[in-house]
């Protein structure tokens, strides 16, 4: 076994050569998983809105990004981003940006149905009393709906999360300089130890996603904390 | 003026015609009791007055204005027609007070001290200012109903609707929630409600209608509509629900 290669190569797999060049490694990987779950909740947020609206051309929009996204491998729209962006913007999107883009606009398109499931599941009753005070149909959904909504899509959320932060690898084929690629490039250059290189990545990962499992976990119970009191 | 006046109102859903011309004319201060067997089309009338429910034809008029006009500000009727609801459908995710003081903060701009000040007046107006900092699911039916009224209350609204305020409570929760409208229709708030507490009819009802498969069959005065109903219809659910 060749654990002391892990051992020497263990910051670059951290962080890349960072500060002296570029954040790579898991830190690359975490950041882009969290960019990307910070832009898929808002754009999901918004195509389940829009999918629930009753406006037919608010609704359009939203059904097809959904479909033709839940049709496509993401490795594919990684690709569509990587090789159409320069024929569309005239120039190249740096590799960083081009993944960030597909996982947003991927996962975006799972978030979107997740939020019009957990919007259509509350009870009718709760936006009829809110609209029934006075409250407009945005206000509603803001102080009542999504509340509620959003903590009952918690665990479906995370699911998503953590499907996008182990997704960040895929990066790895449009040269993105995250974990995966970090390992790989390890590999390449020393031979001996792909069992123990890949065995490390895995591991990281798994800590990572984990993190993120147990964390959604205690938010969970801590915003239903008014259910966990009642008679 | 009357405050609300409903005139040749008809609804249907899909093909199936709930509401056939019904007219109705409310005073201000009158208590309306609306009965029938389920499926008459009650509690979609009562909810066309506040428009969460939309009709096809006919008009509901508000103090004078016609409430389906473009002109009108359906939040604002609503605000102005308070609406209680058989299964409470309070926020469980705020507090008692929080539930109370959502409307008057969001669609009155009420100031925070202001609108909690009458939130808390309210809940003791409705025997549980001890229970504000609660959440709902740690009352009782009775008691959750209760706070349900006084969130209506809380917007100040000129008539209030009661969609079968008991019919989902235990029974020994029934009157705490009958006595607190009884005391609002003596304090001459205008009221339609869908029931079948008869006793609250006799009680305080200026009128009782009857309402059988979306049509108006009768409609008197309490003790009339009870001691001398006219119609073989409502002589014969009298004496099942009695």
């Amino acid at each position: 076994m060749h654990w002391d290669i892990v051992w020497q190569n263990f910051d670059y797999f951290l962080w890349g050569a960072f500060p002296q060049g570029p954040l790579g490694g898991l830190a690359a990987s975490i950041l882009l998983a969290a960019l990307g779950i910070f832009g898929a909740f808002w754009l999901g947020l918004a195509a389940g809105l829009m999918r629930l609206s009753k406006r037919i051309w608010v609704q359009i929009p939203s059904i097809v990004y959904i479909e033709i996204i839940r049709g496509v491998p993401l490795l594919m729209l990684i690709f569509w981003f990587y090789f159409l962006a320069p024929v569309i913007l005239g120039r190249r999107l740096p590799e960083f940006e081009c993944a960030l883009v597909a996982l947003i606009v991927f996962t975006g398109a799972y978030i979107g149905e997740i939020v019009r499931a957990g919007v259509q599941s509350l009870p009718r009753g709760q936006m009829e009393a809110a609209r029934g005070t006075g409250l407009s149909h945005a206000q509603a959904m803001t102080h009542i709906i999504l509340p509620q909504a959003l903590r009952n899509m918690i665990p479906s959320f995370v699911n998503q999360f953590v499907s996008l932060t182990k997704d960040t690898s895929l990066a790895y084929i449009i040269g993105v300089n995250e974990l995966t690629k970090a390992a790989t490039t390890v590999n390449n250059r020393t031979v001996v130890a792909p069992t123990e290189i890949f065995i490390t990545i895995a591991l990281l990962y798994f800590v990572v996603c984990y993190v993120l499992t147990s964390a959604s976990r205690r938010m969970e119970k801590h915003l239903s904390r008014y259910q966990a009191r009642g008679r | 003026m009357p405050v609300i006046e409903v005139n040749k109102l008809n609804k249907w859903y899909g093909d199936f015609h709930v509401l056939k011309d019904i007219n109705q004319t409310v005073e201000k201060g009158e208590v309306l009791v609306i009965c029938g067997p389920s499926g008459s089309g009650k509690s979609t009338f009562i909810r066309c007055v506040n428009r969460l429910e939309e009709y096809q034809k006919g008009e509901v008029l508000f103090n004078g204005q016609d409430i389906q006009a473009k002109s009108v500000n359906v939040n604002q009727l609503r605000a102005d027609i308070g609406i209680v609801f058989q299964q409470f459908n309070l926020y469980p995710h705020l507090t008692v007070l929080k539930n109370i003081t959502l409307a008057p903060l969001k669609v009155k701009k009420t100031p925070r001290n202001q609108a909690e000040e009458n939130g808390l007046a309210l809940l003791e107006r409705v025997g549980i200012h001890d229970q504000a900092h609660k959440y709902p699911a740690e009352l009782s039916g009775g008691q959750q109903q209760r706070v349900a009224i006084a969130r209506a209350l809380a917007m100040r609204p000129q008539v209030m609707l009661f969609d079968e305020p008991t019919s989902a409570l235990d029974p020994e929760m029934i009157n705490e929630v009958l006595n607190v409208m009884k005391d609002l229709a003596r304090e001459g708030m205008t009221m339609l409600c869908v029931t079948h507490e008869m006793g609250f009819a006799r009680e305080v009802a200026d009128r009782v209608i009857f309402m059988d498969s979306g049509i108006i069959v009768e409609e008197a005065p309490p003790d009339v509509f009870f001691n001398n109903p006219k119609h073989d219809r409502t002589k014969a659910f009298l004496k099942e629900i009695l």
